[in-house]
């Protein structure tokens, strides 16, 4: 569904792979490879060259607001631009069952969001990119500050999700999540990024 | 012009003792500003007999090329002022360009507009009345427009995450910047209106001031004043929103990203 050929973002070389509908891919490397840089040029919030399409429709063809919502960026230190939580989402009821789902209160709408911790806020975030509707969401290691019964709902959701049909991008460091989660990898390394050739099997690690 | 009673260098240089007993004050106190303090009194008795001698030859001809040229030099120097104050420049010719771009046009329009509707001087471009004029104007414009696009800039900066948020979230780059540009218009129109909402009551403005005492009753130049007050309110408010907004403009693209790499920070 997400086509990725000769994607251009120095200092990364040129990128080339796909993601199918209802498919998640974790993206795997060590720090300061460009993994975050990767999302980043997919969701065209830097500068970059190359062909990316959705469904067989070209980025340029759409506004850059059109694209980002249906390819939904959720970075690894999501910003906050108004004071209380609520004002960060334009439908707060669509955005119930999710909240739910990730075991955050209906009363987080009021919250400031200077009261919530790292953890809340980065569930937040997730919820609030959720909300849009997205087809693809790039994660950026959604699950790097939670405890372990939010890292097991995070996951619960997001699998969900995909076999609802959203396509997922999921950068981790955690090899054990990255076989949890993902049917394939892609490694980022060197500025290369390369897809793993096979795919998972049960007994391979 | 009866009561105009002139000024004789004698009673300047009493005056200057004013300044020489703060520069005093300083060593005494160890404060350490009395070299700067001193360098900046004899700045300004340079500049402005220096300026003295250019009104008096510009008056002399009545030319609307050698005013018009006055009117450059000035704009010039008070665009270099605006690039001067930014803590974080628009990088390459936008540095300079933007800020005296606005500032000319916003000035520019309101002098013109002031020298045809209501002091109407004949020729309209009388040095006598274009070039202190607009010498007020863009005084307060250029710190208008140095406020806006500082506020502008730092406010992206510091708000970055907050205004990509929104980006991602599929907003377009005039939403994601709206909280930022409105903060940054507001910081421009602040000292204008501070000032106006001051005026006469805390403060004596210097221009009225000048008047009276050059023998002008004051309800003539309260009058001045008020419309002084009123091509200054309105040269500030044209050039900040063109330089905040052409700022913002130049600080995303067509593709609503945040361009915070078209800025160099000038750590002076």
């Amino acid at each position: 569904m997400l086509d990725v050929v000769a994607l251009r973002r120095p200092p990364l070389q040129p990128a080339t792979f796909s993601l199918d509908a209802g498919e998640c891919l974790a993206v795997r490397g060590p720090s300061g490879a460009g993994k975050s840089l990767l999302l980043r040029a997919i969701a065209d919030l830097d500068p970059n060259e190359g062909q990316v399409s959705l469904g067989g429709q070209a980025r340029e063809s759409m506004t850059a607001p059109q694209w980002r919502r249906q390819v939904g960026y959720l970075p690894a230190e999501p910003g906050w631009w108004a004071d209380s939580i609520g004002e960060h989402f334009s439908d707060w009821s669509a955005a119930l069952p999710i909240l739910d789902a990730l075991g955050l209160p209906d009363a987080a709408r009021d919250w400031p969001v200077s009261r919530a911790s790292t953890g809340e806020r980065l569930r937040l975030a997730l919820v609030r990119a959720l909300a849009v509707g997205p087809r693809v969401l790039l994660l950026d290691e959604p699950t790097a500050a939670l405890d372990a019964a939010s890292v097991a709902a995070v996951e619960a959701l997001i699998a969900a999700r995909v076999a609802q049909g959203l396509a997922v991008l999921w950068v981790t460091h955690d090899a054990a999540q990255a076989k949890r989660v993902a049917h394939r990898c892609l490694v980022v390394e060197a500025g290369q990024v390369r897809q793993e050739a096979a795919e998972w099997t049960a007994t391979s690690l | 012009m009866d009561g105009y009673i002139p000024l004789s260098y004698g009673d300047l240089a009493l005056a200057s003792l004013l300044v020489l007993a703060n520069a005093g004050l300083s060593l005494a106190l160890d404060l350490g500003i009395h070299r700067r303090l001193l360098i900046a009194a004899a700045r300004m008795v340079v500049q402005l007999s220096l300026m003295g001698m250019v009104l008096t030859a510009l008056f002399s001809h009545v030319s609307p090329l050698w005013t018009g040229l006055a009117a450059l030099v000035m704009v010039g120097f008070a665009g270099h002022e605006v690039a001067s104050r930014q803590e974080r420049r628009l990088s390459g010719a936008w540095a300079y360009g933007l800020g005296t771009g606005c500032m000319m046009l916003a000035a520019a329009l309101v002098t013109v507009f002031a020298l045809t509707t209501a002091l109407r001087p004949e020729p309209w471009y009388d040095p006598r009345y274009a070039v202190p004029l607009l010498g007020m104007i863009l005084g307060n414009t250029m710190t208008g427009i140095s406020l806006g696009m500082n506020t502008l800039t730092t406010g992206l900066v510091a708000r970055r995450a907050g205004v990509e948020a929104r980006l991602m979230l599929g907003a377009t780059r005039r939403e994601a910047m709206a909280p930022v540009i409105r903060q940054a218009l507001r910081s421009a129109l602040m000292p204008i209106i501070n000032t106006m909402s001051a005026t006469g009551v805390v403060a004596l403005p210097g221009m009225m001031t000048g008047q009276i005492l050059g023998g002008v009753t004051p309800a003539e130049a309260v009058k001045y004043q008020i419309l002084i007050l009123f091509l200054i309110a309105g040269g500030t408010g044209l050039g900040a929103v063109s330089a905040v907004l052409s700022g913002g403009w130049r600080l995303s693209d067509a593709r609503h990203r945040l361009r915070l790499d078209r800025l160099t920070s000038s750590k002076a």
